[in-house]
Protein backbone atom coordinates (compact mmCIF):
# COMPACT_ATOMS: atom_id res chain seq x y z
CA UNK A 1 0.00 0.00 0.00
CA UNK A 2 1.34 3.40 -0.93
CA UNK A 3 1.46 5.77 2.05
CA UNK A 4 3.32 8.46 0.15
CA UNK A 5 0.97 11.09 -1.25
CA UNK A 6 1.16 11.03 -5.00
CA UNK A 7 2.70 14.09 -6.61
CA UNK A 8 1.04 13.33 -9.94
CA UNK A 9 -0.92 16.39 -10.99
CA UNK A 10 -4.48 15.59 -11.92
CA UNK A 11 -4.29 16.93 -15.41
CA UNK A 12 -4.22 13.79 -17.52
CA UNK A 13 -7.22 15.19 -19.37
CA UNK A 14 -4.90 17.78 -20.86
CA UNK A 15 -3.26 15.12 -23.00
CA UNK A 16 0.28 15.82 -24.17
CA UNK A 17 0.61 18.63 -21.67
CA UNK A 18 0.00 16.29 -18.76
CA UNK A 19 3.65 16.13 -17.84
CA UNK A 20 4.57 19.75 -18.36
CA UNK A 21 4.61 22.04 -15.43
CA UNK A 22 2.31 24.96 -15.21
CA UNK A 23 2.22 27.88 -12.86
CA UNK A 24 0.05 26.95 -9.90
CA UNK A 25 1.09 29.60 -7.38
CA UNK A 26 3.58 32.44 -7.23
CA UNK A 27 6.77 32.28 -5.13
CA UNK A 28 8.57 35.61 -5.09
CA UNK A 29 6.07 38.40 -5.43
CA UNK A 30 5.94 42.15 -5.73
CA UNK A 31 3.07 44.13 -4.32
CA UNK A 32 1.09 47.10 -5.65
CA UNK A 33 2.00 49.36 -8.54
CA UNK A 34 0.21 52.72 -8.77
CA UNK A 35 0.22 55.01 -11.79
CA UNK A 36 -1.49 58.14 -13.01
CA UNK A 37 -1.57 60.47 -16.01
CA UNK A 38 -0.32 63.98 -15.42
CA UNK A 39 0.25 67.04 -17.55
CA UNK A 40 3.35 65.86 -19.42
CA UNK A 41 2.94 62.08 -19.31
CA UNK A 42 2.70 59.23 -16.85
CA UNK A 43 3.92 58.87 -13.27
CA UNK A 44 4.28 55.41 -11.81
CA UNK A 45 5.30 54.24 -8.35
CA UNK A 46 6.24 50.85 -6.96
CA UNK A 47 8.18 49.74 -3.94
CA UNK A 48 11.28 47.60 -4.25
CA UNK A 49 10.13 44.62 -2.28
CA UNK A 50 10.14 40.98 -3.34
CA UNK A 51 8.28 38.86 -0.81
CA UNK A 52 8.84 35.15 -0.42
CA UNK A 53 5.49 34.24 1.07
CA UNK A 54 5.20 36.28 4.24
CA UNK A 55 8.93 37.03 4.42
CA UNK A 56 10.11 40.34 2.97
CA UNK A 57 13.04 38.56 1.36
CA UNK A 58 14.37 40.89 -1.37
CA UNK A 59 14.52 44.61 -0.90
CA UNK A 60 16.05 45.95 -4.11
CA UNK A 61 13.77 44.61 -6.78
CA UNK A 62 13.15 47.05 -9.64
CA UNK A 63 9.58 46.46 -10.61
CA UNK A 64 9.38 49.19 -13.26
CA UNK A 65 11.25 49.06 -16.55
CA UNK A 66 11.32 51.13 -19.74
CA UNK A 67 10.10 49.42 -22.91
CA UNK A 68 11.35 50.81 -26.20
CA UNK A 69 11.30 54.58 -26.61
CA UNK A 70 7.76 55.28 -25.55
CA UNK A 71 6.63 52.95 -22.78
CA UNK A 72 7.07 52.08 -19.13
CA UNK A 73 6.05 48.73 -17.63
CA UNK A 74 5.35 48.13 -13.96
CA UNK A 75 4.52 44.72 -12.55
CA UNK A 76 3.24 43.13 -9.42
CA UNK A 77 3.05 39.41 -8.78
CA UNK A 78 5.61 36.75 -9.59
CA UNK A 79 9.00 38.40 -10.22
CA UNK A 80 10.35 35.59 -12.39
CA UNK A 81 7.30 35.89 -14.68
CA UNK A 82 7.93 39.63 -14.88
CA UNK A 83 11.47 38.86 -16.03
CA UNK A 84 10.06 36.48 -18.62
CA UNK A 85 7.73 39.22 -19.87
CA UNK A 86 10.69 41.57 -20.14
CA UNK A 87 12.42 39.02 -22.35
CA UNK A 88 9.33 38.77 -24.62
CA UNK A 89 9.19 42.54 -24.85
CA UNK A 90 12.91 42.82 -25.46
CA UNK A 91 12.53 40.57 -28.48
CA UNK A 92 9.46 42.48 -29.63
CA UNK A 93 11.23 45.82 -29.46
CA UNK A 94 14.33 44.35 -31.08
CA UNK A 95 12.40 43.19 -34.14
CA UNK A 96 10.56 46.47 -34.22
CA UNK A 97 13.88 48.34 -34.29
CA UNK A 98 15.30 46.02 -36.92
CA UNK A 99 12.72 47.27 -39.43
CA UNK A 100 14.60 50.56 -39.16
CA UNK A 101 11.81 52.38 -40.92
CA UNK A 102 10.78 55.25 -38.69
CA UNK A 103 7.78 53.39 -37.29
CA UNK A 104 7.86 52.30 -33.68
CA UNK A 105 5.60 50.44 -31.30
CA UNK A 106 3.88 52.85 -28.94
CA UNK A 107 2.40 52.17 -25.51
CA UNK A 108 -0.98 51.23 -26.99
CA UNK A 109 0.58 48.56 -29.19
CA UNK A 110 2.71 47.16 -26.35
CA UNK A 111 -0.31 47.08 -24.06
CA UNK A 112 -2.36 45.14 -26.59
CA UNK A 113 0.49 42.77 -27.28
CA UNK A 114 0.77 42.05 -23.56
CA UNK A 115 -2.97 41.50 -23.34
CA UNK A 116 -2.71 38.86 -26.06
CA UNK A 117 0.20 37.17 -24.31
CA UNK A 118 -1.48 37.14 -20.90
CA UNK A 119 -4.79 35.91 -22.26
CA UNK A 120 -3.21 33.18 -24.33
CA UNK A 121 -1.25 31.90 -21.36
CA UNK A 122 -4.39 31.94 -19.25
CA UNK A 123 -6.17 29.85 -21.86
CA UNK A 124 -3.44 27.25 -21.63
CA UNK A 125 -3.85 27.12 -17.86
CA UNK A 126 -0.29 28.33 -17.52
CA UNK A 127 -0.57 32.00 -16.61
CA UNK A 128 2.14 34.56 -16.12
CA UNK A 129 1.28 35.44 -12.56
CA UNK A 130 1.42 39.22 -12.88
CA UNK A 131 -0.69 42.32 -12.89
CA UNK A 132 0.90 44.75 -15.30
CA UNK A 133 0.72 48.50 -15.67
CA UNK A 134 1.75 49.92 -19.02
CA UNK A 135 2.10 53.66 -19.48
CA UNK A 136 3.68 55.93 -22.05
CA UNK A 137 3.50 58.90 -24.35
CA UNK A 138 3.73 58.88 -28.12
CA UNK A 139 3.19 61.80 -30.47
CA UNK A 140 1.77 63.81 -27.60
CA UNK A 141 -0.80 61.17 -26.75
CA UNK A 142 -0.67 59.88 -23.18
CA UNK A 143 -1.59 56.25 -22.60
CA UNK A 144 -2.09 54.30 -19.39
CA UNK A 145 -3.42 50.76 -19.23
CA UNK A 146 -3.35 47.61 -17.19
CA UNK A 147 -3.49 43.85 -17.86
CA UNK A 148 -4.13 41.15 -15.33
CA UNK A 149 -2.93 37.54 -15.27
CA UNK A 150 -6.20 36.40 -16.79
CA UNK A 151 -6.05 38.90 -19.60
CA UNK A 152 -8.47 41.50 -18.28
CA UNK A 153 -7.31 44.79 -19.71
CA UNK A 154 -8.43 48.39 -19.75
CA UNK A 155 -7.17 51.95 -19.95
CA UNK A 156 -7.81 54.70 -17.49
CA UNK A 157 -6.45 57.99 -16.13
CA UNK A 158 -5.11 56.21 -13.09
CA UNK A 159 -4.56 52.50 -12.43
CA UNK A 160 -3.24 50.30 -9.68
CA UNK A 161 -2.60 46.62 -9.04
CA UNK A 162 -3.29 44.42 -6.07
CA UNK A 163 -3.90 46.27 -2.82
CA UNK A 164 -3.50 49.50 -4.70
CA UNK A 165 -6.92 48.92 -6.22
CA UNK A 166 -8.51 48.97 -2.78
CA UNK A 167 -6.39 51.57 -1.01
CA UNK A 168 -4.99 53.87 -3.70
CA UNK A 169 -7.74 54.06 -6.34
CA UNK A 170 -10.30 55.65 -3.97
CA UNK A 171 -7.78 58.39 -3.14
CA UNK A 172 -7.09 58.89 -6.85
CA UNK A 173 -10.77 59.00 -7.69
CA UNK A 174 -11.17 61.85 -5.22
CA UNK A 175 -8.06 63.82 -5.94
CA UNK A 176 -6.94 63.10 -9.51
CA UNK A 177 -7.71 65.73 -12.11
CA UNK A 178 -6.65 66.51 -15.64
CA UNK A 179 -3.28 68.26 -16.11
CA UNK A 180 -1.73 67.61 -12.74
CA UNK A 181 1.65 69.23 -12.38
CA UNK A 182 4.66 67.02 -11.83
CA UNK A 183 4.89 68.02 -8.15
CA UNK A 184 1.20 67.45 -7.54
CA UNK A 185 1.38 64.07 -9.29
CA UNK A 186 4.29 62.94 -7.18
CA UNK A 187 2.59 64.21 -4.02
CA UNK A 188 -0.55 62.27 -4.91
CA UNK A 189 1.39 59.08 -5.63
CA UNK A 190 3.30 59.42 -2.38
CA UNK A 191 0.04 59.81 -0.52
CA UNK A 192 -1.18 56.55 -2.06
CA UNK A 193 2.10 54.76 -1.38
CA UNK A 194 2.10 55.93 2.23
CA UNK A 195 -1.34 54.44 2.83
CA UNK A 196 -0.16 51.23 1.21
CA UNK A 197 2.92 51.24 3.40
CA UNK A 198 0.81 51.54 6.52
CA UNK A 199 -1.77 49.00 5.55
CA UNK A 200 -0.23 46.47 3.10
CA UNK A 201 1.75 43.84 4.94
CA UNK A 202 3.93 43.11 1.91
CA UNK A 203 4.89 46.74 1.31
CA UNK A 204 8.34 48.01 2.25
CA UNK A 205 9.49 51.56 2.82
CA UNK A 206 11.77 51.78 -0.17
CA UNK A 207 10.19 52.97 -3.36
CA UNK A 208 10.90 54.39 -6.75
CA UNK A 209 8.83 56.80 -8.80
CA UNK A 210 9.18 56.66 -12.57
CA UNK A 211 8.16 59.33 -15.02
CA UNK A 212 7.67 58.97 -18.73
CA UNK A 213 7.10 61.90 -21.09
CA UNK A 214 7.54 62.57 -24.78
CA UNK A 215 11.23 63.19 -24.07
CA UNK A 216 11.84 59.86 -22.38
CA UNK A 217 11.77 57.94 -19.16
CA UNK A 218 13.44 58.68 -15.86
CA UNK A 219 13.31 56.64 -12.71
CA UNK A 220 14.14 58.04 -9.31
CA UNK A 221 16.71 56.64 -6.96
CA UNK A 222 15.15 54.50 -4.24
CA UNK A 223 13.95 56.53 -1.29
CA UNK A 224 11.76 56.20 1.78
CA UNK A 225 8.58 57.89 2.81
CA UNK A 226 8.28 59.64 6.13
CA UNK A 227 5.92 57.82 8.39
CA UNK A 228 4.33 58.69 11.68
CA UNK A 229 3.50 55.98 14.14
CA UNK A 230 2.64 58.08 17.18
CA UNK A 231 -1.05 58.37 16.45
CA UNK A 232 -2.84 57.79 19.72
CA UNK A 233 -5.05 55.22 18.05
CA UNK A 234 -1.96 53.17 17.29
CA UNK A 235 -0.99 53.23 20.96
CA UNK A 236 -4.06 51.32 21.97
CA UNK A 237 -5.33 49.71 18.79
CA UNK A 238 -7.80 47.38 20.49
CA UNK A 239 -9.70 50.19 22.14
CA UNK A 240 -13.17 50.57 20.72
CA UNK A 241 -12.73 47.50 18.49
CA UNK A 242 -13.56 44.39 20.45
CA UNK A 243 -11.86 41.25 19.19
CA UNK A 244 -9.15 42.98 17.17
CA UNK A 245 -5.47 42.72 17.83
CA UNK B 1 13.05 39.19 -75.60
CA UNK B 2 13.76 35.93 -77.32
CA UNK B 3 13.85 32.34 -76.16
CA UNK B 4 17.22 31.11 -75.00
CA UNK B 5 18.76 28.19 -73.19
CA UNK B 6 18.75 29.91 -69.79
CA UNK B 7 15.08 30.72 -69.50
CA UNK B 8 13.51 27.39 -68.53
CA UNK B 9 14.13 27.56 -64.79
CA UNK B 10 13.79 30.45 -62.42
CA UNK B 11 16.82 29.08 -60.62
CA UNK B 12 19.07 29.30 -63.67
CA UNK B 13 21.21 32.38 -64.16
CA UNK B 14 22.11 33.53 -67.62
CA UNK B 15 25.79 34.28 -68.32
CA UNK B 16 24.88 37.95 -68.33
CA UNK B 17 23.60 37.65 -64.77
CA UNK B 18 19.88 37.69 -65.54
CA UNK B 19 17.03 35.53 -64.35
CA UNK B 20 14.88 35.28 -67.44
CA UNK B 21 11.87 33.73 -65.75
CA UNK B 22 11.66 36.75 -63.46
CA UNK B 23 11.90 39.06 -66.44
CA UNK B 24 9.19 37.10 -68.23
CA UNK B 25 7.02 37.52 -65.15
CA UNK B 26 7.53 41.29 -65.37
CA UNK B 27 6.49 41.02 -69.00
CA UNK B 28 3.19 39.55 -67.83
CA UNK B 29 2.65 42.71 -65.82
CA UNK B 30 3.22 44.81 -68.92
CA UNK B 31 0.55 42.82 -70.76
CA UNK B 32 -2.12 43.41 -68.12
CA UNK B 33 -4.51 46.35 -68.38
CA UNK B 34 -3.26 49.61 -66.98
CA UNK B 35 -3.27 50.64 -63.35
CA UNK B 36 -2.11 54.01 -62.04
CA UNK B 37 -1.49 55.56 -58.67
CA UNK B 38 -0.67 59.05 -57.47
CA UNK B 39 -0.35 60.69 -54.10
CA UNK B 40 -0.43 64.00 -52.32
CA UNK B 41 0.64 64.70 -48.77
CA UNK B 42 -2.67 63.47 -47.42
CA UNK B 43 -4.35 61.33 -50.08
CA UNK B 44 -3.58 58.57 -52.54
CA UNK B 45 -5.67 57.76 -55.58
CA UNK B 46 -5.55 54.46 -57.44
CA UNK B 47 -7.12 53.97 -60.81
CA UNK B 48 -7.33 51.20 -63.33
CA UNK B 49 -8.72 50.41 -66.72
CA UNK B 50 -11.41 47.75 -66.57
CA UNK B 51 -12.15 46.15 -69.86
CA UNK B 52 -14.67 43.36 -69.81
CA UNK B 53 -14.02 40.50 -72.24
CA UNK B 54 -17.39 40.88 -73.85
CA UNK B 55 -20.55 42.86 -73.33
CA UNK B 56 -22.06 39.87 -71.62
CA UNK B 57 -19.45 39.52 -68.89
CA UNK B 58 -18.60 41.67 -65.91
CA UNK B 59 -15.15 43.13 -65.65
CA UNK B 60 -12.37 41.81 -63.46
CA UNK B 61 -11.74 43.27 -60.06
CA UNK B 62 -8.33 44.91 -60.08
CA UNK B 63 -8.50 47.15 -57.05
CA UNK B 64 -8.71 45.58 -53.61
CA UNK B 65 -9.24 47.06 -50.19
CA UNK B 66 -6.67 45.59 -47.87
CA UNK B 67 -7.56 47.53 -44.74
CA UNK B 68 -9.11 50.88 -43.90
CA UNK B 69 -5.80 52.54 -44.53
CA UNK B 70 -4.36 50.38 -47.35
CA UNK B 71 -5.53 49.49 -50.83
CA UNK B 72 -3.92 47.86 -53.83
CA UNK B 73 -4.31 48.05 -57.61
CA UNK B 74 -2.93 45.20 -59.70
CA UNK B 75 -1.82 44.59 -63.26
CA UNK B 76 -0.97 41.21 -64.74
CA UNK B 77 -2.25 37.81 -63.69
CA UNK B 78 -5.24 38.90 -61.67
CA UNK B 79 -5.49 35.51 -59.98
CA UNK B 80 -2.01 35.99 -58.52
CA UNK B 81 -3.09 39.48 -57.51
CA UNK B 82 -6.12 38.14 -55.69
CA UNK B 83 -4.03 35.67 -53.74
CA UNK B 84 -1.53 38.34 -52.74
CA UNK B 85 -4.36 40.65 -51.69
CA UNK B 86 -5.66 37.91 -49.44
CA UNK B 87 -2.20 37.59 -47.92
CA UNK B 88 -2.04 41.34 -47.34
CA UNK B 89 -5.48 41.42 -45.75
CA UNK B 90 -4.46 38.61 -43.46
CA UNK B 91 -1.30 40.35 -42.38
CA UNK B 92 -3.18 43.57 -41.70
CA UNK B 93 -5.89 41.95 -39.70
CA UNK B 94 -3.45 39.90 -37.62
CA UNK B 95 -1.40 42.98 -36.81
CA UNK B 96 -4.53 44.94 -35.94
CA UNK B 97 -5.68 42.18 -33.63
CA UNK B 98 -2.39 41.92 -31.76
CA UNK B 99 -1.54 45.61 -31.54
CA UNK B 100 -4.90 47.37 -32.02
CA UNK B 101 -3.09 49.58 -34.43
CA UNK B 102 -2.94 49.70 -38.23
CA UNK B 103 -0.03 47.91 -39.89
CA UNK B 104 2.42 50.48 -41.29
CA UNK B 105 2.32 50.26 -45.12
CA UNK B 106 6.08 50.24 -45.40
CA UNK B 107 6.26 47.02 -43.42
CA UNK B 108 3.51 45.32 -45.39
CA UNK B 109 5.27 46.19 -48.62
CA UNK B 110 8.54 44.67 -47.40
CA UNK B 111 6.73 41.50 -46.33
CA UNK B 112 5.13 41.33 -49.77
CA UNK B 113 8.46 41.86 -51.48
CA UNK B 114 10.11 39.14 -49.40
CA UNK B 115 7.26 36.79 -50.31
CA UNK B 116 7.82 37.53 -54.01
CA UNK B 117 11.57 37.02 -53.65
CA UNK B 118 11.05 33.51 -52.33
CA UNK B 119 9.42 32.58 -55.61
CA UNK B 120 12.53 33.67 -57.48
CA UNK B 121 14.75 31.31 -55.56
CA UNK B 122 12.89 28.00 -55.47
CA UNK B 123 13.00 25.55 -58.34
CA UNK B 124 9.49 24.30 -57.64
CA UNK B 125 7.88 27.75 -57.67
CA UNK B 126 7.30 30.43 -60.24
CA UNK B 127 7.35 34.18 -59.71
CA UNK B 128 4.02 35.95 -59.16
CA UNK B 129 2.93 37.40 -62.48
CA UNK B 130 1.43 40.55 -61.06
CA UNK B 131 2.58 44.06 -60.30
CA UNK B 132 0.99 45.76 -57.31
CA UNK B 133 0.49 49.43 -56.65
CA UNK B 134 0.09 49.62 -52.89
CA UNK B 135 -1.47 52.79 -51.51
CA UNK B 136 -1.45 53.35 -47.79
CA UNK B 137 -1.47 55.79 -44.94
CA UNK B 138 0.64 55.57 -41.86
CA UNK B 139 2.14 57.76 -39.16
CA UNK B 140 4.65 59.27 -41.55
CA UNK B 141 2.03 60.24 -44.14
CA UNK B 142 0.68 59.02 -47.46
CA UNK B 143 2.63 56.42 -49.42
CA UNK B 144 2.48 54.79 -52.81
CA UNK B 145 4.61 51.74 -53.52
CA UNK B 146 5.11 49.53 -56.53
CA UNK B 147 5.81 45.84 -55.87
CA UNK B 148 7.46 43.91 -58.68
CA UNK B 149 7.42 40.16 -59.37
CA UNK B 150 11.18 40.31 -58.90
CA UNK B 151 10.75 41.06 -55.20
CA UNK B 152 11.81 44.68 -55.58
CA UNK B 153 9.71 47.52 -54.35
CA UNK B 154 9.93 51.24 -54.88
CA UNK B 155 8.15 54.23 -53.46
CA UNK B 156 6.60 56.66 -55.88
CA UNK B 157 4.90 60.02 -56.03
CA UNK B 158 2.99 58.67 -59.00
CA UNK B 159 3.30 55.61 -61.22
CA UNK B 160 1.56 53.60 -63.90
CA UNK B 161 1.85 49.93 -64.82
CA UNK B 162 0.34 47.64 -67.43
CA UNK B 163 -0.31 48.05 -71.12
CA UNK B 164 0.05 51.56 -72.58
CA UNK B 165 1.15 52.75 -69.16
CA UNK B 166 3.93 54.75 -70.81
CA UNK B 167 1.35 57.29 -71.99
CA UNK B 168 0.04 57.68 -68.45
CA UNK B 169 3.59 57.89 -67.09
CA UNK B 170 4.40 60.70 -69.49
CA UNK B 171 1.36 62.61 -68.30
CA UNK B 172 2.23 61.97 -64.66
CA UNK B 173 5.84 63.00 -65.17
CA UNK B 174 4.66 66.34 -66.50
CA UNK B 175 2.31 66.95 -63.61
CA UNK B 176 3.77 65.23 -60.60
CA UNK B 177 5.27 68.32 -58.98
CA UNK B 178 1.80 69.64 -58.32
CA UNK B 179 0.59 66.47 -56.65
CA UNK B 180 2.05 66.93 -53.17
CA UNK B 181 -0.17 69.88 -52.34
CA UNK B 182 -3.08 69.01 -54.60
CA UNK B 183 -6.55 68.68 -53.17
CA UNK B 184 -8.27 65.30 -53.08
CA UNK B 185 -10.54 66.13 -55.99
CA UNK B 186 -7.71 67.43 -58.12
CA UNK B 187 -5.82 64.24 -57.48
CA UNK B 188 -8.81 62.19 -58.68
CA UNK B 189 -9.06 64.36 -61.78
CA UNK B 190 -5.38 63.81 -62.49
CA UNK B 191 -5.91 60.09 -62.09
CA UNK B 192 -8.75 60.15 -64.60
CA UNK B 193 -6.63 62.15 -67.03
CA UNK B 194 -3.81 59.65 -66.70
CA UNK B 195 -6.21 56.79 -67.37
CA UNK B 196 -7.53 58.62 -70.40
CA UNK B 197 -3.99 58.74 -71.78
CA UNK B 198 -3.80 54.95 -71.71
CA UNK B 199 -7.07 54.62 -73.61
CA UNK B 200 -5.46 56.15 -76.71
CA UNK B 201 -8.44 58.03 -78.07
CA UNK B 202 -11.18 55.80 -76.73
CA UNK B 203 -13.85 57.68 -74.78
CA UNK B 204 -13.27 57.80 -71.08
CA UNK B 205 -16.36 56.71 -69.23
CA UNK B 206 -16.92 55.31 -65.77
CA UNK B 207 -17.79 51.88 -67.15
CA UNK B 208 -14.22 51.32 -68.37
CA UNK B 209 -12.37 52.54 -65.32
CA UNK B 210 -12.32 52.18 -61.55
CA UNK B 211 -11.07 54.78 -59.09
CA UNK B 212 -10.30 54.31 -55.40
CA UNK B 213 -9.20 56.83 -52.79
CA UNK B 214 -7.59 56.66 -49.38
CA UNK B 215 -6.60 59.63 -47.28
CA UNK B 216 -6.37 61.25 -43.89
CA UNK B 217 -9.83 60.89 -42.36
CA UNK B 218 -11.00 58.94 -45.41
CA UNK B 219 -10.81 55.15 -45.26
CA UNK B 220 -9.96 53.29 -48.45
CA UNK B 221 -12.96 52.93 -50.70
CA UNK B 222 -13.76 52.52 -54.37
CA UNK B 223 -15.72 55.41 -55.85
CA UNK B 224 -19.06 54.44 -57.30
CA UNK B 225 -19.69 54.72 -61.01
CA UNK B 226 -22.03 57.70 -60.77
CA UNK B 227 -19.50 59.83 -58.89
CA UNK B 228 -16.74 58.90 -61.32
CA UNK B 229 -18.91 59.74 -64.32
CA UNK B 230 -19.74 63.11 -62.75
CA UNK B 231 -16.07 63.93 -62.39
CA UNK B 232 -15.34 62.82 -65.93
CA UNK B 233 -18.14 65.02 -67.26
CA UNK B 234 -16.91 67.93 -65.18
CA UNK B 235 -13.45 68.03 -66.64
CA UNK B 236 -14.12 66.70 -70.15
CA UNK B 237 -16.34 69.64 -70.98
CA UNK B 238 -14.01 72.20 -69.47
CA UNK B 239 -11.09 70.44 -71.14
CA UNK B 240 -12.60 70.97 -74.61
CA UNK B 241 -13.14 74.70 -74.00
CA UNK B 242 -9.79 75.39 -72.46
CA UNK B 243 -7.85 73.34 -75.03
CA UNK B 244 -7.27 76.05 -77.62
CA UNK B 245 -6.88 78.74 -74.96
CA UNK B 246 -4.18 76.81 -73.16
CA UNK B 247 -2.33 76.16 -76.40
CA UNK B 248 -2.34 79.89 -77.18
CA UNK B 249 -1.19 80.73 -73.67
CA UNK B 250 1.63 78.19 -74.07
CA UNK B 251 3.00 80.02 -77.09
CA UNK B 252 2.63 83.41 -75.45
CA UNK B 253 4.45 82.74 -72.18
CA UNK B 254 8.23 82.90 -72.33
CA UNK B 255 9.09 80.53 -69.55
CA UNK B 256 6.99 77.69 -68.23
CA UNK B 257 5.51 78.65 -64.90
CA UNK B 258 4.91 75.34 -63.31
CA UNK B 259 2.99 76.71 -60.31
CA UNK B 260 0.59 78.75 -62.36
CA UNK B 261 0.01 75.98 -64.86
CA UNK B 262 -0.51 73.53 -62.05
CA UNK B 263 -3.07 75.74 -60.36
CA UNK B 264 -4.94 76.39 -63.59
CA UNK B 265 -4.85 72.75 -64.54
CA UNK B 266 -6.33 71.97 -61.16
CA UNK B 267 -9.44 73.82 -62.22
CA UNK B 268 -9.89 71.51 -65.21
CA UNK B 269 -7.57 72.81 -67.94
CA UNK B 270 -6.62 70.30 -70.63
CA UNK B 271 -3.52 68.21 -70.08
CA UNK B 272 -1.77 70.13 -72.85
CA UNK B 273 -0.24 72.60 -70.44
CA UNK B 274 3.34 73.78 -70.01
Amino acid sequence: MNFMASKQPENSLLGPEADSQRTLYPYVTGTSVVALKYKDGILMAADMGGSYGSTLRYKSVERMKPIGKHSLLGASGEISDFQEILRYLDELILYDNMWDDGNSLGPKEVHNYLTRVMYNRRNKFNPLWNSLVLGGVKNGQKYLGTVSMIGVNFEDNHVATGFGNHLARPILRQEWHENLSYEDGVRLLEKCMRVLLYRDRSAINKLQIAKITEEGMTISQPYSLKTYWEFSAFANPAQGAVGTW
Amino acid sequence: MFRNQYDTDVTTWSPAGRLFQVEYAMEAVKQGSAAIGLRSKTHIVLGCVNKANSELSSHQKKIFKVDDHIGVAIAGLTADGRVLSRYMRNECINYSFTYESPLPVGRLVVQLADKAQVCTQRSWKRPYGVGLLVAGLDESGAHLYYNCPSGNYFEYQAFAIGSRSQAAKTYLERRFESFTDASRDDLVKDALMAIRETLQGETLKSSVCTIAVVGVGEPFHILDQATVQQMIDAFEIVGEQEGPAAAAGQEASAEPEAEQGGAAAGEGVAPMDI
